[in-house]
C-alpha cells in the first residue's frame, strides 16, 4: 500500500484523526457557522428567482472562461490604455520575482496587504519578508492569522476557528494589549495598530474578486474597508489575480456582486464593492501613481484543458460550499493542507498540485451534494470529486484492486462456488476476534473506528429454502 | 520572457491550446422573450424593488436600518446643516474633511466657524486627514435594492475621504436613489462613457467585520458610522 499514499495524504489522515476528536474546536467552528445558513436562506429568499439568477451567473462565467484569451486581452488593452501595467505570470516564482523586483526598484520599505488567496497560493509574504520588506495583513482575520503564524482556516473567514479568549491572549502576547473578552475591543485594538500602517506603507497589495474585460477594471469585495485603504493611500498598488477571475462586462457585476454576498455571508451586498480602472487619473486628487495587475496562471490552464471539469474555474470563492460541508465542519480547514479548503479546494487542488498526491481529498467526501446545491454559479462540485477519483484510478490503479475484482467476478458467476464460500463466513466471524484491531486484521481500516457485525449463522438462501420447504409441507 | 509583460505569449498559448476542446454549458440561462439574456434581465431574478421613487425610498430606508446606516431625511439644506452641527457638537469634532461640490459647499457654509475644514481637492496631508473626525462627501447615486451609496473620485473627493475618517457623512438628494446595480452601472456608463474614474465604490453600511466568532462589529478599519443626509 505504500506506493498508494503520499506525504500530503499521511498528513491529512493524521490531522483528520486529531481534529475530529477535538470537540471544543468543532464546537467553535459550528458556532461560527450557526447563523450563516439562516442569514443566507433569508437573503436568498428575497430573490425573485434564485435559480434563474444562478443559471445566468453560470452562463456569464461560462462565456468568460471559454473565451478567456479574448477577455484577458481586452482587459489588458483597456487597462494599459489608462496607465495600468499588466504582468503575466506562468507560475508562482515569476509572480513573486516581479513583485519583489518592483518593490526594490521603487525603494519600497513597508507593504500593506489586503486579503488575497493568490498571495497565500504563491507564499508571497514569506518571500517578501525574506527580502527584508515589512508586510502587514490588514484584513482583521488575516491579521490575526499572521500574528499567530498560521495559514487561513477558511478562505473567506480566516480565523473562524479561534475563540475570543484565544485572540485576546494572542494580542496580549504579540501586541502587549490588555486582555479583554469583547470582540469589539479586540477589533478596535487591530484598528489602532493598522491605521498607521496604511499611512506609512509605500505599496499596497490586493487580490481581486473579478477582472472586468470591457472597462479594464478589477473589482474587490470586502466588509472592513481595509482594501479601500490598502489601494487608496500608498503610492503603488499591485493586484495579484488568477486568470480565471474574468467577467466580460461591467454590468455583469450587477448580478454577481449580490450573489457573491448572499452566498458568501448572507448579506444583500458586502460592505465595500470597489472597481479600480487604473492608477490616479488626470484631475483626480489622490490614488496610487502606479497600478500593476499580475495575472497568475500557476496551473489554472491545466484545469482549463479538462473540459469536463472546466466549470470549476467558474468559482467566485464565496466559501458557501465549505460552510455547508459536513466534512469541513468535522475536520476543519487546516486539515486539507491546501490554499483553497473544502469541496472546491478538493476539486481544484489535484489539478494545481498533482492528482496522485492530492486525490485523497476527493475521497474525503460523503458525496451528499450539499456543495453542488449551494454553489451560486452551479459548479457540479461533488461530481467533480467523483471525476477525480475515476481519473486517479485510471491513471494509477490501486495495487491488487483489479485482481480482487477479477476474483469477485469469478466467484459471483459460479453459484455453487459462491454458496460454498458463504459457508465459511461463520468461521470467519469466529476467528476474526482473535486478530481484531491488530496488524493481522484484514479489516483494520473498518474495525479501527467501527464494529464489524458477526455473520448470520445461516445464509439467507438456506433460510429461504427452509421456509419454502415448511410452507409446501404445511399445505399438503 | 520580456520583462515588461512577463510570460504573456506562453500563458495565452496554453489558454488557446486548452480551449480547443469546447466545454458544455451545464446551466443555460433562461432566455427572456427577446433572445439572449442581457444585464437588463437581472431585474427579473434579483430582489424586487418597485417602480416608483417612493417605493425605492421605502426599500432604501428599510435597508439602512438593517445595515445600521443613519438615514436622516432633511427638509432643506438648513435642516441638514443643523443635523450635522448637532453631530459635530455631540462628537466633539475639531476637524471635518470635505471636498468642494454644489451640495457640500452649500452645507459647509452653514456650519459653525469653529469647526476646522480640511479640503482634499488640491491634495492633502494623509496624517491630517487620518486625524480628522469626519469626512463629508457627495455621492454619484444611491441604490435602493442593496441600500448602497456609490462614490467615485470625482463625485466624492477622491479615493480616501469616504473611508479614512471614522465617521462618513453623505449629502444626497432623494432623486439620486436608483433601483438597482444594473441602473447604477448604466447611469455611470452614460455619464463617463469610456472615461471612467479610477475608482467606483459601492458602500453598503458602515465598515464591519465578523471575523471574531462571526459576531458583528462596526468600524473595523473604515468609518464606524455612516450618516446619509437626504435632501428633497
Amino acid at each position: 500500500m505504500s506506493s498508494f499514499t503520499s506525504p500530503a495524504r499521511n498528513q491529512f489522515q493524521e490531522d483528520a484523526d486529531r481534529t475530529t476528536s477535538d470537540a471544543p474546536r468543532r464546537t467553535a467552528v459550528r458556532n461560527a457557522l450557526q447563523n450563516y445558513q439562516s442569514a443566507r436562506d433569508r437573503t436568498g429568499a428575497t430573490f425573485t428567482d434564485w435559480k434563474a439568477a444562478r443559471s445566468a451567473a453560470s452562463t456569464i462565467k461560462h462565456e468568460a472562461v471559454n473565451h478567456l484569451d479574448q477577455y484577458l486581452e481586452e482587459f489588458e488593452r483597456k487597462f494599459t490604455a489608462r496607465g495600468g501595467k499588466v504582468f503575466w505570470a506562468s507560475n508562482s516564482q515569476q509572480a513573486r520575482d516581479y513583485i519583489i523586483q518592483l518593490a526594490k526598484a521603487k525603494n519600497v520599505r513597508a507593504i500593506v496587504k489586503s486579503k488575497a488567496m493568490t498571495g497565500e497560493e504563491i507564499h508571497l509574504n514569506d518571500a517578501l519578508v525574506a527580502e527584508g520588506f515589512g508586510v502587514v495583513e490588514s484584513d482583521l482575520g488575516e491579521f490575526i492569522q499572521q500574528l499567530k503564524g498560521e495559514a487561513p482556516y477558511h478562505f473567506v473567514f480566516p480565523c473562524m476557528h479561534l475563540r475570543r479568549d484565544e485572540i485576546s491572549d494572542l494580542f496580549h502576547k504579540e501586541l502587549g494589549t490588555a486582555k479583554t473578552n469583547s470582540p469589539e475591543e479586540l477589533t478596535m485594538i487591530a484598528r489602532r495598530v493598522l491605521r498607521r500602517t496604511y499611512v506609512e506603507a509605500d505599496m499596497g497589495i490586493s487580490g481581486a474578486n473579478f477582472i472586468v474585460a470591457d472597462t479594464g477594471m478589477i473589482s474587490i469585495t470586502e466588509n472592513e474597508g481595509n482594501a479601500r485603504l490598502t489601494v487608496g493611500v500608498p503610492k503603488i498598488h499591485v493586484a495579484l489575480v488568477g486568470i480565471e477571475k474574468v467577467v466580460p462586462r461591467l454590468g455583469d457585476l450587477a448580478l454577481l456582486l449580490p450573489m457573491l454576498a448572499t452566498a458568501g455571508t448572507g448579506q444583500h451586498l458586502t460592505g465595500y464593492n470597489s472597481m479600480y480602472g487604473g492608477p490616479r487619473q488626470p484631475g483626480e486628487n489622490d490614488g496610487p501613481d502606479e497600478f500593476h495587475v499580475v495575472l497568475l496562471d500557476n496551473h489554472r490552464t491545466r484545469l482549463l484543458a479538462d473540459p469536463e471539469q472546466r466549470d470549476a474555474l467558474h468559482c467566485i470563492r464565496c466559501g458557501a460550499c465549505l460552510n455547508v460541508c459536513p466534512i469541513f465542519k468535522n475536520i476543519g480547514g487546516h486539515t486539507y493542507g491546501t490554499t483553497y479548503q473544502g469541496p472546491i479546494g478538493s476539486v481544484i487542488t489535484p489539478h494545481f498540485r498533482g492528482l496522485q498526491d492530492w486525490k485523497h481529498l476527493s475521497g474525503a467526501s460523503s458525496l451528499c451534494g450539499a456543495c453542488t446545491e449551494t454553489c451560486p454559479v452551479g459548479i457540479d462540485i461533488h461530481h467533480h470529486l467523483l471525476h477525480n477519483r475515476r481519473n486517479a484510478a485510471a491513471e494509477k490503479p490501486a495495487p491488487g484492486e483489479s485482481l480482487l475484482w477479477k476474483a469477485f467476478t469469478f466467484l459471483m458467476r459460479r453459484p455453487a462456488l459462491y454458496r460454498l464460500a458463504t459457508r465459511f463466513a461463520p468461521l470467519g466471524s469466529l476467528l476474526h476476534p482473535l486478530v481484531e484491531g491488530t496488524a493481522l486484521d484484514p479489516m483494520i481500516a473498518w474495525t479501527s473506528t467501527r464494529d464489524f457485525p458477526a455473520a448470520a449463522p445461516s445464509s439467507f438462501r438456506s433460510q429461504f429454502q427452509k421456509h419454502q420447504a415448511q410452507k409446501s409441507g404445511g399445505s399438503k | 520572457m520580456t520583462p515588461s509583460t512577463g510570460d504573456r505569449e506562453a500563458v495565452l498559448g496554453r489558454i488557446r491550446e486548452a480551449l480547443r476542446v469546447p466545454a458544455p454549458l451545464k446551466h443555460p440561462a433562461e432566455r427572456s422573450a427577446g433572445g439572449e439574456p442581457t444585464t437588463a434581465h437581472f431585474r427579473e431574478w434579483l430582489p424586487p424593488v418597485g417602480p416608483s421613487l417612493d417605493e425605492r425610498f421605502a426599500l432604501f430606508s428599510r435597508l439602512c436600518e438593517t445595515l445600521k446606516s443613519e438615514l436622516v431625511v432633511c427638509a432643506d439644506m438648513d435642516a441638514a446643516a443643523a443635523h450635522l452641527t448637532t453631530l459635530a457638537t455631540e462628537g466633539g469634532w475639531k476637524t471635518l474633511g470635505l471636498h468642494r461640490g454644489s451640495l457640500t459647499s452649500a452645507l459647509e457654509s452653514r456650519l459653525p466657524a469653529a469647526l476646522t475644514r480640511l479640503f482634499v481637492d488640491e491634495g492633502y496631508d494623509k496624517d491630517a486627514l487620518e486625524a480628522s473626525d469626519a469626512g463629508l462627501t457627495e455621492c454619484e447615486l444611491l441604490v435602493a435594492q442593496t441600500g448602497s451609496v456609490c462614490v467615485t473620485g470625482p463625485s466624492s473627493g477622491g479615493r480616501v475621504l469616504s473611508v479614512l475618517p471614522p465617521h462618513h457623512i453623505v449629502i444626497a438628494r432623494r432623486s439620486q436613489i436608483l433601483t438597482d446595480l444594473t441602473e447604477a452601472y448604466a447611469t455611470l456608463a452614460a455619464k463617463y462613457r469610456d472615461d471612467y474614474p479610477s475608482m467606483i465604490s459601492f458602500i453598503t453600511g458602515p465598515s464591519r467585520t465578523g471575523d471574531i466568532e462571526r459576531i458583528l462589529v462596526l468600524g473595523a478599519h473604515g468609518p464606524k458610522r455612516l450618516t446619509i443626509l437626504l435632501l428633497p
